[in-house]
């Protein structure tokens, strides 16, 4: 089933994500996609994830594709100009690509090539008009198309951003410029996201919530404190300290589970976006802690 | 508004002036006098380095406002020091230093880097505030500028990284949307914020700018 279908279906949805390599060789993500394509409905692939340059996100899609799997292609605007991503948006098009999440993009100073020159020629919200635009068969030049595109096309959203109001205001935007669904930044407290969903349910969009994989209690205080949107209540931070030594990471499966079969039970969400952070090989078990 | 400098390393400085022995100096009364890097001191502890380098200065000048005509005849009275030099270092921002070539047959080498165009918010501290974008959105920003405030020149809002109402790239920096918001906000003008803003027109004035007063 194509992912528009699923998320349209009322199931309750399942994606995750993959990191392409730095290099060529690209053994270690096609294990991934293997591991994942059959257990998610769909598979998003990092666009130079934190401005670290990588193998393009298309061309983990590609891989995707050929593996038999559903993905989902991340643009960000940080390195191309509006020329640049609508012909990336034609080409994944043309290789069967139809579902594209679209953002800004991390701040160059933060990646590997510290001195390079952020793009940002058009924005999340611009980027989502933009796919709808291509659709009408014209492009941003007012020139028409010879063949069309057509996307899923989703966005993110931050529940736990403060101040919380400018980040509804920009979410609104992206729905109304087109988001179909949105995938979260990651979120622990579901007394929170509860009350976002509330606000969100109002909009006819499918949100994913963002499950980021704890491995430790110190990687949860590290995020808490250096992660923008990111909020580890405490009680979580005591739950994988008391683990004992070297089960952390289990019971940060075991968390993430229980978090997931929440929000599927209470019907909190329309889905799940699953982010293991290098540790993609858990992802099964992670839904098998679920309950799925 | 200022023009904002900082003195190049000293060793580009040695590198780019390698091959010449003889150097005049000009500096420049206005923003690099300000901002310490082109004034009367920074003229002579220039000068005194180059001569511990074995250069031979020929002279020094600190001109009122480098970037205005007036620089023509200040050369002009300066010209038979000028002449016993092989190159001229300009310790005035960029703008100087295209002013003076107008005027000077003898190669101009910048001391300065010109980083942006500033004002002086507390004496001492420089903020960019605009980057002559040619299409000033200020009055829909609540005069916050989101080209030059917010690190990504976004127009439709903050990113996924502003947190707490900092910038990610710097927890030091405030997010220019949050600040937007806030003044937006106390306005009592957030719809402003609602508005979806087009992607920007980069070639207003295509460059190399210019414009002539009709
Ligand atoms: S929007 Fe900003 S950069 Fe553009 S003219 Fe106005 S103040 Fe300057
Ligand atoms: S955090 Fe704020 S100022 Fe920084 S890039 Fe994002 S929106 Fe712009």
């Amino acid at each position: 089933m194509v992912f528009r279908d699923v998320l349209n279906s009322g199931k309750f949805v399942v994606t995750s994500e993959v990191a392409p390599p730095k290099g060529t060789n690209l053994d270690n993500l096609r294990h991934h996609i293997d591991l994942l394509k059959d257990k998610v409905d769909a598979i998003n692939v990092t666009d130079h994830q934190s401005s670290v340059m990588r193998f393009p996100s298309i061309g983990g899609c590609l891989a995707i594709k050929e593996q038999g799997g559903e993905p989902i292609l991340q643009m960000t605007c940080r390195d191309r100009n509006r020329l640049a991503l609508q012909a990336e948006l034609l080409l994944a098009y043309s290789r069967g690509i139809r579902n594209v999440l679209c953002l800004t993009g991390d701040a160059v100073p933060v990646g590997d090539h510290k001195e390079a020159k952020g793009v940002f020629d058009l924005d999340s919200v611009q980027l989502l008009k933009t796919i709808r635009l291509l659709e009408t068969g014209k492009d941003l030049g007012g020139n028409d198309l010879d063949g069309a595109v057509e996307f899923c096309a989703g966005a993110i959203v931050t529940p736990e951003a403060n101040p919380i109001e400018p980040q509804l205001i920009k979410f609104e935007k992206k729905v109304e410029a087109g988001a179909e669904f949105f995938q979260t930044q990651g979120i622990y407290d579901l007394d929170n996201f509860g009350r976002f969903m509330e606000y969100a349910r109002q909009f006819p969009v499918k949100v994913l919530a963002g499950i980021i994989l704890l491995s430790s209690a110190r990687m949860a205080k590290f995020m808490t404190e250096n992660v923008p949107g990111i909020f580890v209540p405490q009680n979580l931070i005591d739950e994988l300290a008391a683990a004992p030594k070297g089960e952390a990471l289990s019971r940060g499966i075991e968390i993430a589970g229980r978090m997931i079969a929440t929000l599927k039970k209470d019907a909190i969400c329309d889905g799940v976006h699953i982010m293991a952070i290098g540790r993609e090989e858990v992802v099964p078990d992670i839904l098998a802690a679920a309950g799925m | 508004m200022k023009s904002i400098t900082k003195q190049k390393p000293f060793d580009e400085i040695k590198e780019q002036l390698a091959d010449f022995d003889r150097v005049f100096i000009v500096g420049c009364g206005t923003c690099t006098t300000m901002l310490k890097t082109g004034g009367v001191d920074q003229v002579a502890e220039m000068r005194e380095k180059l001569q511990e380098l074995g250069k031979r200065v020929s002279g020094e000048v600190v001109i009122p406002t480098a970037c205005d005509e007036m620089t023509e005849a200040v050369m002009k009275e300066n010209s038979p020091a000028i002449e016993n030099a092989a190159c001229v270092l300009v310790m005035t921002c960029a703008l100087g230093v295209h002013r003076l070539s107008l005027y000077l047959d003898r190669p101009v080498i910048p001391a300065l880097d010109t980083l942006f165009i500033a004002m002086e918010d507390t004496p001492g501290y420089f903020h960019e505030v605009c980057a002559q974008c040619g299409q000033c959105v200020l009055g829909e920003t609540a005069a916050i500028c989101p080209i030059t405030a917010c690190h990504k020149g976004l127009v439709n809002g903050p990113c996924g990284g502003t947190n707490n109402g900092k910038c990610e790239v710097d927890k030091e920096k405030d997010c220019a949307w949050t600040l937007i918001y806030q003044r937006l906000k106390e306005q009592g003008r957030l719809d402003l914020m609602r508005r979806y803003f087009p992607p920007r027109n980069y070639q207003v004035v295509p460059r190399p700018r210019t414009l002539k007063i009709p």
